[in-house]
């Protein structure tokens, strides 16, 4: 830029001229994808696990060789064969089909949980870190009410009262998590809130609306996103564990929690394979939520909230 | 001050708790359908609809409910259970020793396994070691709890002939025998819980190494291991010790499965039984008891963490 310089005038705008065009710019998520594949393995692996968890819930018509609730004769807790890849349980279905199909029972209710969670606390979380004072006040004593329930005391509790279906474990599961992610969505918007572009847009007389919409909204979007991808691990573990107390998802729908409860303890001397399946399904889905979480909190919270970044 | 921040923290204690009892008051009349008629077909409470409400308070205005509710519970008077006929304040002094005696031996566990491995975690992070624990330890978040469980008493009954003791020894009675009941379920509770007091551990140990006392201390020339322990960890397990206080809340959570299944006669157990006979006056002080419970220790941890952290006294 050798051109600037006090004497020369402006007017000759030549430094303009030799400036290169600007790399080109990914979508940001390409970015993050790329970036989580090369820092960050086992994310990757979690996200693979994911992937696989998904696919396996789509196309659950696909991959299972029969239908999960067909009784094959009597071929009752009969060990994995060729025809029965993870063997029969006892009403002689076959337990491979199960699983798979079981995916899609685990993630309706993961999604349809984790949904509704992030639209309750996003709102939650954002109207009451922004407008602050007694509303703020109030509400997080709700919140802080809320989160003293255990959360499986709360679900039961709830799954107790709205009786057992698929919808309501949705609805248990939501109301039991949105308290606590509300509070990570207020913090995020505390710290926005504070920040030179909030005060300028304020100084130039943006409404509220505006603001809230163009710069808080897509900067909670990263927490959001590790929520809900937390979130999802959660849901399934939560899932899990209401179905095998026996208060989650009603028969004849195929729940891995109810699988391991049901035949995997009643059968564990004639069949453990019951007891192993469910449970390696269980803890596979679990662990890709949980690692791919963990890896996008950590490349995309440092940069939000600035805080001490602990890796390298 | 420390008495500022006492006071203030337990003054904050009503109106949260007095909020926790209207969730738990209005939850369970929320019912859709009608409770009354649901309980009579269902479980023959009682012999006609007048007397079931008439028993369950149900006739008179809500707000006055809501009011005898606060004053019966303050008299410590938590409703009658249908099922036992028996005051549900007994029951639940009846079976807390159990549920408590469960999760201070996991807390026990916990603080033996999760802490020494964030440490260690931290002080060799990023090799091998550090990446594997990081992985245990979510695996140990993953991995159900009620499936670990089951797996022992499956395969320790095919491998070794072996059953964890299932009858239940009182506590009065020997308690040895009763301890080693708790053993196996304790244990596993603690493997979740131990995840992510290792993974917090952790965090704080390698904030904390980054601080100058820190160097200050090695450019003195103290040994690490004193550095670590003395100066250190000390000052990395404060916020350790307050997500302590949230983690309870998960930890009576996993109590209610350990119970069920190891068949233990705790406050977990109970309130499956209770939701499973639609006992709802029981299911009403179950939930009162362990919230408040909860509070109560959540209020226990915050006023020691004001005690060990002089910083938040001021905030």
């Amino acid at each position: 830029m050798k051109d600037i310089s006090p004497d020369k005038p402006l007017s000759t705008l030549s430094f303009l001229e030799n400036t290169e065009a600007p790399p080109k710019r990914h979508h940001w998520f390409l970015d993050l994808f790329i970036q989580l594949l090369k820092t960050k393995p086992l994310g990757a692996f979690g996200g693979f696990l994911v992937l696989a968890t998904v696919m396996l819930a789509i196309f659950a018509p696909v991959i299972a060789p029969f239908d999960p609730n067909k009784i094959h004769g009597v071929n009752i807790v009969s060990p994995p064969s060729s025809t029965f890849y993870f063997g029969t349980d006892a009403l002689a279905r076959d337990v491979f089909s199960r699983i798979a199909y079981g995916a899609r029972v685990s993630m309706t209710v993961g999604l349809g949980a984790v949904g509704l969670s992030v639209l309750l606390s996003t709102i939650i979380g954002i109207l009451s870190g922004y407008f602050g004072g007694l509303f703020d006040t109030i509400v997080q004593r709700f919140v802080d009410a809320i989160m003293s329930f255990p959360w499986l005391v709360i679900m039961l509790t709830l799954m107790a009262i709205l009786g057992p279906g698929m919808v309501n474990v949705i609805l248990a599961l939501a109301l039991a998590g949105f308290a606590g992610a509300s509070r990570v969505v207020r913090s995020a918007v505390l710290v926005i809130k504070e920040s030179d572009y909030v005060m300028a847009a304020r100084s130039v007389g943006c409404r509220d609306v505006t603001i809230l919409l163009q710069h808080i909204l897509p900067n909670v979007a990263a927490p959001i996103i590790v929520l809900a991808t937390l979130g999802l691990g959660n849901a399934i573990l939560a899932e899990a564990s209401l179905s095998f107390l026996g208060f989650g998802v009603p028969p004849p729908a195929p729940s891995w929690g109810r699988m391991l409860s049901g035949d995997g303890i009643n059968y564990m001397l004639r069949g453990p394979w019951l007891a192993i399946f469910p449970g390696l399904a269980i803890s596979a889905g679990v662990f890709g939520f949980n690692m791919l979480g963990d890896a996008l909190r950590d490349l995309l919270d440092p940069k939000l909230t600035g805080g001490i970044r602990l890796r390298k | 001050m420390l008495r500022w921040y006492i006071l203030r923290r337990v003054l904050l204690l009503v109106p949260t708790l007095l909020l926790v009892s209207f969730f738990i008051f209005s939850i369970v009349r929320l019912l859709p359908g009608d409770i009354v008629s649901i309980m009579i077909a269902e479980q023959g409470y009682a012999d006609d609809e007048k007397e079931m409400r008439q028993r369950l308070g149900l006739d008179k205005p809500l707000v006055v409910q809501y009011a005898a509710y606060l004053k019966n519970v303050l008299k410590g008077d938590f409703g009658i259970s249908l099922w036992s006929g028996k005051p549900v304040l007994e029951e639940l002094t009846r079976r807390m020793p159990t549920t408590l005696r469960l999760a201070i031996l996991a807390l026990f566990w916990t603080i033996l396994m999760g802490v020494p491995v964030g440490v260690i975690s931290a002080l060799y992070q990023d090799r091998w070691s550090d990446y594997i624990m990081r992985s245990a330890a979510i695996g140990g978040l993953s991995i159900p709890g009620f499936w670990i469980a089951t797996l022992l008493l499956v395969f320790g009954a095919i491998w070794f002939k072996w059953v964890p003791p299932m009858d239940y020894v009182p506590f009065t009675m020997n308690p040895f025998k009763s301890i080693s009941q708790l053993l196996v379920p304790s244990f596993i509770l603690s493997i979740a819980l131990s995840a992510s007091i290792m993974r917090m551990t952790r965090t704080m140990m390698l904030e904390v190494m980054k601080e100058d006392y820190i160097r200050t201390a090695r450019a003195k020339g103290l040994a690490g291991g004193v550095v670590v322990v003395r100066h250190a960890l000390k000052n990395a397990l404060i916020p350790v010790l307050s997500i302590m206080g949230i983690q309870i809340a998960f930890l009576i959570g996993g109590t209610v499965i350990m119970e069920s299944i190891f068949v233990l006669p705790g406050m977990g157990k109970y309130l499956l039984d209770a939701i499973t006979w639609r006992d709802y006056p029981a299911i009403q002080g179950i939930n009162l008891f362990i919230c408040t419970g909860v509070i109560i220790i959540n209020l226990i941890v915050d006023l020691l963490y004001g005690l060990f952290d002089p910083r938040i006294r001021y905030r």
